[in-house]
């Protein structure tokens, strides 16, 4: 099942009359039978999208469809999807057994399918031996994997996860992640998993939405936009550690660094732009031939096979990753050089990156 | 002016602050002051919490309550066992002419207006009042809950319903019955013009006695409503939202919502309400009063329209001899209510979600 958004926004207007406006003119297509992540920092409209997808919200404009069914004004009961809440909001008064089977009490299910079903969705989510307990009994983890299966077991056509994971522990966490990502592979059912956590968005889905203050800012694969982001939100939103960026000018065709000629960008007109180049992406020059830089180590630490170095750049603390082998602990300068396509340059105004072939 | 206003302001903040800084250094000294005596009482070996077993600190704590109790409560529980086991008991002089233990129950059961009716007259004190719990409590519980899901589910005018519902509980309930007995009027009264039933008596003279119960019971449960309403009202408003969303997101219709989440997710505020129903249609006095009298027995009628208070009230007022009778019946309604109550207590194990 195709999901598309066509323009979609949703406005707020609270008592003293004032709008907010949570997503801003949405669109994007998600192809049948993937997993996208939703990405994008606290209160940006991540679950206010999933609820309007989910019918739970109606949105302020803009359209939802479902293959190509228009789904914008169908109550959430008719559009089959399957939910899981930020905080799972599992019927407290029910066992998990009933829990699960809640949703397909209310379908046209033989009993005997249905508690089979249950059966094997709480083995697929690994809780098959907790049929009996009331959630409350639960730790977060198996609370979570419920309303997983919850969601699961009527064979939704369109899962949606609301930060399933951010409550449960960093070990837990990477499990359950490849557990969604198997079973959502298995069962084939296109999915929309929100997240604050760009490492989990990153290595669960198949593409990701990049949201900010309701709006759109990139949606490719992971790869891809943390290899070329759109705009220097993306760039400093993905990425552990996080991307170096300050302001630096071109000048008569060549990027200028501590006023040394860096790098000889002829496509780019002579400005001062913001600058965005990720600590790992930097090495040490080995060649004479390379476009390099000297720098004044300030700093060095090394974090298993890779060294950090501190150092200056533009006035701007800068964090470089690079070879153990390729700096010693003595040295007081290094060359550094990086791929002419992993340096970033982004519009001062605008955050837009600037293509330089 | 503007400079008049700020100082104003200045000297206010100034003042409220110093006023919140006192309090603070009152806060700062007891709590250094507990903990002197805590360390003190500690090293003394004199420390409540560690010295007295459990029961012991209850009961210390328990006093207050305990002793009031026992004035308004346990004390006249014991007194009305003493009258009940006097016989020929007079009040004036303090005499008795001697004792029984069954004596005054069965001069109670045997009266013909507590149990059993006589043949040619209807309803009895037990039968009215078990009558009126067993289906005004019902009843009003399941109104209230469905009027209380209902005015949860509207937006506009929700505070002007809450307040038309909750009237009836700050009105005095002789005054509301006397303007149910008006409703109920033959001449006139607002039903018989309303559904054109002509002079059709209710509670006056010619009614028959399942009218008077009627007009009994709707009052009864009516006047209940009220409270019934806002107990649920604010614990359905206190069910997290996204439990209904999942039932939504999961295709469930309003009738499965209703009874699969809404009641058990409030069913301890339900058995409260039953319980505590259960009891007070069992001591039905005013209701009774204000249609038919002190009697209990409309005009002309060859019933009664009695409760089981009433009944003891009215030996109470004949004094003498008769005080251990109406101990008798007291402790007979003690006894149904003491029963019922537990075994709503054992049946509400199962089906209670605490
Ligand atoms: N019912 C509402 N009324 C008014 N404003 C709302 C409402 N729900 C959400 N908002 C606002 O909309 C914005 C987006 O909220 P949303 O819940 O979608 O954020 P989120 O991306 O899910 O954040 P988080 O990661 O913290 O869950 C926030 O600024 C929030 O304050
Ligand atoms: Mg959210």
């Amino acid at each position: 099942m195709e999901l598309r958004l066509e323009n979609l926004t949703k406005i707020f207007t609270n008592k003293t009359g004032t709008d907010l406006t949570a997503v801003d003119d949405l669109s994007i297509t998600i192809e049948s039978g993937t997993l996208v992540g939703l990405l994008g920092p606290s209160g940006c409209g991540k679950s206010t999208t999933l609820f309007m997808i989910a019918g739970l919200l109606k949105p302020t404009r803009g359209k939802i469809f479902f293959g190509e069914d228009d789904v914008t004004r169908l109550a959430p009961e008719k559009r089959g999807i399957g939910l899981v809440f930020q905080n799972y909001a599992l019927y407290p008064h029910m066992t998990v057994y009933k829990n699960i089977m809640f949703p397909l009490e209310n379908m046209d299910v033989p009993r005997d399918e249905a508690i089979q079903r249950v059966k094997d969705m709480a083995e697929l989510v690994g809780i098959g031996s907790m049929l009996d307990r009331k959630p409350a009994q639960l730790s977060g983890g198996q609370q979570q994997r419920v309303a997983i299966a919850r969601a699961l077991v009527k064979k939704p056509r369109v899962l949606l996860l609301d930060e399933p994971l951010s409550n449960l522990d960093a070990r837990l966490r990477l499990q359950m992640r490849e557990e969604i990502k198997r079973i959502q592979r298995e069962t084939g059912i296109t999915t929309v998993f929100v997240t604050h956590d760009q490492e989990e968005a990153m290595s669960i889905s198949d593409k990701m939405v990049v949201l900010d203050f309701g709006v759109q800012q990139q949606y490719s694969a992971p790869q891809e936009m943390y290899n070329t982001p759109a705009n220097l939100f993306v760039a400093k939103f993905l990425g552990n550690p996080p991307i170096n960026s300050f302001e630096a000018e071109v000048k008569g065709g060549f990027l200028m660094l501590n006023d040394q000629k860096f790098m000889k960008f002829k496509e780019v007109k002579d400005a001062s732009y913001i600058l965005g180049m990720r600590p790992e992406h930097f090495k040490v020059s080995e060649k004479d031939s390379e476009e390099k830089i000297k720098v004044d180590i300030k700093d060095i630490f090394h974090v298993g096979r890779d060294t950090m170095i501190h150092f200056e750049l533009n006035g701007q603390n800068i964090r470089a990753l690079v070879d153990s082998d390729s700096v010693g602990d003595k040295d007081k300068t290094v060359d550094l050089t990086c791929k002419r396509k992993r340096v970033y340059i982004f519009d001062k105004d605008t955050g837009k990156v600037i293509n330089h072939g | 002016m503007a400079s008049l206003i700020k100082n104003i302001k200045s000297s206010f903040r100034k003042m409220t602050t110093s006023i919140k800084t006192f309090f603070w250094d009152l806060r700062r000294a007891s709590n250094a002051r507990k903990k002197k005596i805590g360390a003190y009482l500690d090293k003394k070996n004199l420390n409540l919490a560690t010295k007295f077993p459990g029961w012991a600190r209850a009961l210390v704590y328990l006093s207050p309550a305990l002793i009031v109790l026992s004035v308004f409560t346990f004390w006249p529980i014991i007194n009305s066992f003493r009258l009940m086991l006097y016989e020929g008991y007079n009040m004036s002089n303090n005499t008795i002419t001697g004792y029984t233990i069954f004596g005054n129950f069965i001069k109670v059961i045997n009266d013909e207006s507590f149990l059993f009716a006589a043949s040619h007259t209807e309803g009895t004190a037990v039968m009215n009042t078990l009558i009126i719990v067993f289906i005004s409590v019902p009843v009003s519980i399941f109104l209230s809950l469905f009027i209380s899901v209902a005015l949860n589910s509207i937006k506009p005018l929700k505070g002007f319903f809450q307040t038309i519902y909750f009237l009836p509980y700050v009105t005095n309930t002789i005054a509301i019955g006397l303007v149910i007995a008006y409703m109920f009027k033959a001449d006139g009264g607002l039903v018989n013009t309303l559904f054109g039933l002509g002079k059709y008596s209710w509670v006056e003279q010619g009614a028959e006695y399942w009218r008077s119960m009627f007009v009994l019971i709707f009052y009864a449960t009516w006047g209940t409503l009220a409270f019934k309403i806002m107990v649920f009202l604010t614990s359905i408003q206190g069910i997290d939202k996204q439990y209904y969303q999942a039932a939504a997101i999961d295709a469930t219709p309003r009738r499965r919502i209703f009874s699969r989440i809404t009641v058990p997710l409030i069913s301890p505020m339900i058995f409260y309400i039953l319980v505590t129903s259960v009891i007070g249609s069992f001591k039905i006095y005013n209701q009774i009063v204000a249609l038919f009298g002190v009697t209990g027995r409309p005009a002309g009628a060859n019933y009664t329209m009695q409760s089981i208070v009433m009944y003891i009230y009215q030996y109470i007022d004949g004094g003498g001899n008769n005080l251990s009778i109406a101990a008798a019946g007291s402790l007979i309604l003690f006894g149904i209510i003491l029963v019922l109550t537990l075994v709503q207590m054992q049946a509400s194990k199962k089906r209670v979600h605490y």
